[in-house]
């Protein structure tokens, strides 16, 4: 599990570093430019925007907008405001990332340390569902659904999900415990330990990095989604369609300032997953890549 | 009827049969070495006895009792790994007690049978590391700490030295045998070195292509192998093979064989028997030691016989030298002492120890007994 450091960097004069720098740091702004746009609007009331100048820094400085997003705003007909959406989101977002991660360490278990007849044609049709695109399964999983009773409930998403996960995380640890000795598992199991034992007490604890890309893959796409949550999401209606509800809006004055602070809000848990375990997301798609 | 019964074992995969009808009745407290050539079928063997891979035919009994359908936990084995597959999340005292801890032995039985193997293998100090912070050597420590902990019936070792290092793995070999020396345990190892075969074990199974090739204590191996297989794979440098006619001379039977030059050169054999051979080709077998300087011969031997020769090329060793030269146009080693007078070239006088020389088969390949 190497991850490249300065002395496999290419060595190079101090004027290319300084130009290589140069260069990141201006597309790291360019980069960064809506995000300050986004920003600097959500702070300052609406008749600054309509006025003139998107750039400029408020000259009276607001939280309104903010709260306005949070719990007043209308969404569709309703002026709850996005809180009950995100609550919503968070709901489905937690139980379908944590079902899909374990399932996926699981399956990459089995396929990897307990193979069996045809087990490379199965992780193959796994692999299949990772390039299905979602419009296709639309009609049969509300048919699904349907019949499960969990049409426009939030287990229905969290289920929706899951189905949709799985693949990709399969994926994930299958290949991550391809490169995970196949020696300590027959020593666990002449050690007494059984199949959950040493799933439990043996991959697991060395399973974080690629744990974490999977929290991260699936999360934000399960966060983002939107046409999974328009379409079976009913009455709990995740935090995605909300904001679409929100922005779209074609009656009365088109509020900017709010729009930016729920557009903001929408974004918040993903930015804070990749802040907090983004070095580990690299690190763990690198993990195996690299002997040694 | 031994401790561990290998009885009439085969293992296929599919229509590749890689194990043939293996028959070893092993005593307790016995040092088995299981050695061949990779792909030979050992480490199969290995994990059969193990139980982690199936058996496809006959039976394996440990203590008198079946373990065919016993999963490998309750063999009451315990086995060193070739990586030592020690746990990395655990410490080294977690990973000793881990299989006993898997067993349901409470936690102050467990930490009394740590310390009792720590401290036997000198690795007290080691006991809060993770496996990464260790060396080599400790590792192969602890990695047998935790099969002692166990106190199991029969010890399985797969290749356990062949990651070390070579002065490292010299010494792991004494420090294995010393132990197994003390606790009388029984032990099956499997190795690809057959110094390793020849220094540890109170008996070899030397194998080959799936078949037991030859089963014996080290001396019997080295001194009386079966067939050729067996003679040119334990030993190092390898025994000298030379292909011979047997003819008799004074009543006795002796290997006709010509040197560098051509010349015709008659070696007396020790055994009478051979005399059933006279006139038919076979393959002289002699050791390289059994070659030597005359002053350097073995006194004890009944049968020197001396041989002239050019000599091809000498490589100084350090503790030997080794003299290569030619017989029947096959070249052929010998082991002198390290200050043997001997130089590239010149035309010396050889001593062969011929009461340690064998005789094989060119057809069948298998040694003649007398």
């Amino acid at each position: 599990m190497s991850v490249a450091t300065q002395d496999t960097a290419v060595s190079t004069g101090r004027a290319t570093r300084a130009l290589i720098y140069l260069t990141l740091l201006l597309f790291a702004l360019f980069y960064l430019l809506p995000l300050y746009v986004m920003g600097v609007n959500s702070l300052k009331p609406l008749a600054e925007i309509t006025g003139g100048n998107m750039m400029a820094l408020p000259s009276e400085w607001t939280l309104d907008p903010w709260r306005s997003a949070w719990s007043t705003a209308q969404i569709g007909v309703e002026p709850t405001g996005l809180k009950p959406y995100f609550l919503n989101s968070i709901l489905m977002v937690v139980p379908a990332v944590a079902i899909s991660t374990i399932v996926g360490a699981l399956n990459g278990y089995v396929l990897t340390k307990w193979r069996f007849r045809g087990d490379t044609w199965v992780f193959g049709l796994m692999l299949f569902s990772c390039f299905i695109p979602f419009q296709i399964v639309l009609i049969p999983m509300a048919v699904v659904l349907g019949k499960l009773g969990l049409a426009g409930t939030v287990p229905g998403l969290i289920l929706v999900h899951v189905v949709y996960g799985i693949g990709f995380t399969t994926l994930y640890f299958r290949n991550y415990y391809a490169s995970f000795p196949t020696e300590l598992v027959r020593a666990a199991m002449i050690d007494g330990a059984g199949f959950f034992r040493i799933f439990w007490r043996i991959l697991l604890p060395v399973s974080g990095p690629i744990a974490v890309v999977s929290v991260i893959w699936q999360f934000t796409n399960i966060w983002n989604d939107f046409l999974f949550g328009v379409s079976f999401g009913g009455t709990s209606q995740p935090m995605t369609v909300a904001l679409n509800n929100l922005v779209q809006s074609s009656t009365g004055v088109k509020e900017y300032n709010v729009h930016f602070a729920g557009a903001i809000l929408a974004a918040l848990p993903t930015l804070i997953v990749y802040i907090v375990a983004g070095r580990y997301f690299v690190r763990g798609l690198m993990a195996g890549s690299v002997k040694g | 009827m031994g401790f561990l019964d290998i009885r009439n074992v085969t293992k296929s995969y599919g229509p590749v049969q890689v194990l043939h009808r293996i028959d070893i009745a092993v005593e307790e407290g016995e040092f088995l070495v299981l050695v061949g050539p990779s792909g030979c079928g050992k480490s199969t063997l290995l994990n059969m006895i193990a139980g982690l891979e199936g058996i496809s035919g006959g039976e394996i009994a440990i203590k008198g009792r079946v373990v065919n359908g016993v999963h490998p936990s309750k063999r009451n084995i315990a086995m060193v790994f070739q990586s030592y597959a020690l746990y990395p999340n655990m410490t080294v005292g977690q990973n000793m007690t881990f299989g006993l801890e898997m067993h349901g032995v409470p936690k102050p039985e467990r930490d009394r049978a740590l310390a009792d193997v720590a401290k036997l293998l000198q690795i007290e100090t080691l006991l809060d590391r993770k496996p990464g912070q260790l060396s080599g050597g400790q590792r192969q420590r602890v990695a047998m700490g935790r099969a002692l902990v166990r106190n199991p019936d029969v010890f399985l070792f797969d290749e356990p030295l062949s990651n070390l290092d070579a002065k490292l793995r010299v010494d792991m070999r004494t420090e294995i045998k010393k132990l197994h020396q003390k606790l009388r345990t029984t032990i099956v190892y499997v190795t690809h070195d057959q110094i390793e075969a020849l220094t540890l074990s109170t008996r070899i199974a030397v194998m080959n292509k799936g078949h037991v090739q030859q089963l014996g204590t080290p001396k019997e191996i080295y001194d009386t192998p079966s067939n050729l297989f067996v003679a040119t794979f334990m030993g190092s440098p390898a025994m000298n093979i030379v292909p011979a006619t047997v003819v008799m001379e004074n009543g006795h039977p002796h290997a006709a064989i010509t040197d560098a030059d051509g010349t015709p050169r008659n070696l007396r054999f020790s055994q009478p028997n051979l005399a059933r051979w006279e006139g038919k080709p076979i393959l002289l077998g002699i050791r390289p030691e059994a070659i030597t300087d005359p002053e350097g011969a073995d006194r004890k031997s009944g049968n020197i016989q001396p041989l002239t020769n050019r000599v091809t090329v000498t490589e100084p060793a350090g503790s030997d030298t080794f003299v290569t030269m030619t017989l029947s146009g096959r070249d052929t080693i010998a082991r002198m002492r390290a200050d043997a007078a001997v130089a590239a070239g010149q035309t010396f006088e050889f001593a062969v120890n011929m009461e340690k020389a064998v005789a094989f088969d060119p057809t069948t390949e298998e040694r003649i007994t007398p």
